[in-house]
């Protein structure tokens, strides 16, 4: 047996069996290449705003750069009370039942190595964002996919639920509005869902990170419903809504006894999140509403322009209603998604992801994120029209 | 302010096709509103941002402070307005605060700026005093940043 072989051997067998991303496949063959268009980036091409730039800058040369309390610092959880309290409808105590990690992606491992025992099923609806299955597996919890679909905008219903649900099953996760499908869900939507949970007795998982953005109807939380604070833990974070991707700051709220023992894990692993994203988060929310709105608005216009455009190359997709993803369908071109993406990345120079990077249910879709200017997306619509003119099979 | 405004002030040369796309209404209403703001005096106009520096002009800009006298009949309108009608003055504003009028006045050399204050601005009747000071460098004009941004860092894909 020669070294390698031998070191693989001892890997974890759960670590060693789970796939990379097929999202870091892709940006392997992108990063080689020049001049490419990219619908394929799942983060703002928006600033962070300056007055959080700045004000992180000057936390730096006042010294914040120490640990901080393992649940964050607590003007910053105080302030997040406020906010969630304010625009998500939930009351929450920032002394016990907020914590701050590292990205909504920390929270949501902690949230589930807190809740799972070995063998307890999860559900959650694809397409999902790339580490929800991976996730599940490496807190030893089984993964159970509901299968999200079009015909009613990638909607979660209660049926899907109910036929998949099984005596086993511990923790019902959502994502809305959703990556990469841009669907958010109605109030009657949730109140469907939220019921269900309650019969079912379900812990709920809520990944709210694209919250703030919704482009036709408000965003509700499901976290507001009657009877569900108590059974939910409610995931957000500073990447989407204040483009602060890289200061990795996410924060968890939920009941005392899930918190403290997210934080349990999370004390023993992180310890805290860094300091200075720390105080970056205090000065974001210091003036939330202005920061926001005129990044909505320009999701919105963009968000037009590629349903009006898509609609009019004969493109079938789902009106996108947050977050900035149009999510459609390729199917009618006789290709997989992947070699879909991988021709419009070679003939045309446009990056778009693969459905299936997103579960197995995303073949014969792509995604394509309009978190880019307008120029690049009026270019990018040119060149997929002249793609898909031409005949593409094979 | 109405978003189409909002865009203009942002690309002015947009295509009311794409205009309207963006804003969901069709490019005709577009059109229509465009040309009825222009009738009404709302869009006064459309420029190019230029970044004068890179281009190395001869030209100086100069930021003048200005007290006046307002008149009795027409207060500051009248004095500021017949200011306002020089070519080399490119903005006029009233104030508040120490003086009256703030002026950005161009001229080819300082020389030139200086004569225009002392020859023309300073003699008017109504102009008690004013104060000078010339522009060195632009960081910025009309929200934008003379120097660009460094390009996209971000990864060409993400999750």
């Amino acid at each position: 047996m020669n070294a390698s072989a031998s070191l693989l051997s001892r890997l974890n067998t759960t670590v060693r069996d789970i796939p990379r991303s097929g999202i870091r496949d892709f940006f392997d063959i992108v990063s080689t290449m020049k001049d490419v268009i990219s619908l394929g980036i799942g983060e703002p091409d928006f600033d962070t705003p300056w007055h959080v730039r700045e004000s992180t800058v000057f936390a730096l040369e006042r010294g914040a750069t120490h640990y901080t309390s393992n649940f964050g610092y607590l003007d910053l959880r105080r302030a997040l009370a406020r906010y969630v309290r304010n625009v998500f409808g939930a009351e929450y105590n920032p002394e016990n039942e907020i914590l701050i990690t590292v990205g909504v992606s920390e929270a949501l491992d902690l949230a589930l190595r807190a809740l799972l025992n070995p063998g307890d099923e999860v559900l959650y609806h694809e397409p999902c964002y790339v580490s929800y299955r991976a996730t599940i597996l490496f807190a030893a919890g089984v993964p159970v996919a509901v299968e999200t679909k079009p015909n009613n905008g990638f909607r979660l219903t209660r049926a899907m639920l109910e036929a998949k649900v099984t005596p086993r099953t511990k923790v019902l996760m959502l994502n809305f509005p959703n990556n990469p499908t841009g669907a958010i869900m109605s109030g009657a939507d949730l109140a469907d869902i939220a019921a269900f949970a309650c019969e079912r007795d379900l812990i709920v998982i809520t990944d709210e990170i694209y919250g703030e953005l919704t482009y036709d109807a408000p965003h509700t939380s499901i976290v507001s419903l009657p009877g569900l604070r108590d059974r939910t833990v409610f995931l957000h974070g500073f990447s989407k809504a204040w483009a602060m991707t890289g200061f990795r700051l996410g924060y968890a709220c939920g009941p005392a006894e899930l918190i403290e023992a997210m934080m349990k894990i999370h004390q023993y692993t992180m310890l805290c999140a860094s300091s200075l994203s720390q105080k970056a988060a205090l000065e974001a929310l210091a003036r939330p509403e202005i920061d926001i709105a005129e990044m909505v608005n320009e999701y919105r216009r963009r968000r037009n322009y590629v349903a009006g455009a898509f609609s009019d190359l004969g493109l079938d997709c789902h009106r996108p209603l947050g977050a900035f993803y149009a999510f459609p369908s390729v199917r009618r071109f006789g290709l997989s998604s992947r070699d879909f993406a991988l021709r419009l990345l070679h003939e045309e120079r446009v990056a778009v992801v693969p459905g299936t990077a997103f579960g197995p249910c995303g073949e014969g879709f792509v995604r394509c994120a309009y978190a880019t200017s307008l120029e690049n997306i009026k270019e990018a619509v040119k060149r997929i029209q002249r793609f898909i003119s031409k005949p593409l099979t094979s | 302010m109405d978003e189409l405004l909002k865009l203009l002030q942002t690309n002015a040369l947009e295509s009311p096709e794409n205009l309207a796309r963006m804003l969901g209404v069709t490019a005709a209403d577009v059109s229509a509103r465009i040309v009825d703001y222009e009738k009404k005096g709302v869009i006064r106009g459309y420029q190019a941002i230029l970044n004068e520096d890179q281009l190395g002009l001869d030209k100086v800009t100069a930021v003048i402070e200005v007290k006046v006298t307002p008149q009795r009949e027409g207060g500051f309108d009248t004095i500021a307005q017949r200011i306002s009608r020089f070519p080399e003055v490119s903005s006029a504003y009233l104030m508040s605060g120490t003086y009256d009028l703030l002026l950005f006045v161009e001229g080819r050399t300082l020389r030139e700026v200086a004569s225009f204050v002392s020859e023309r601005l300073s003699p008017l009747e109504g102009v008690l005093s004013t104060s000078t000071h010339f522009m060195l460098k632009t960081y910025k004009r009309f929200g934008v940043l003379m120097q660009r941004e460094s390009s996209d860092e971000r990864l060409s894909v993400s999750p």
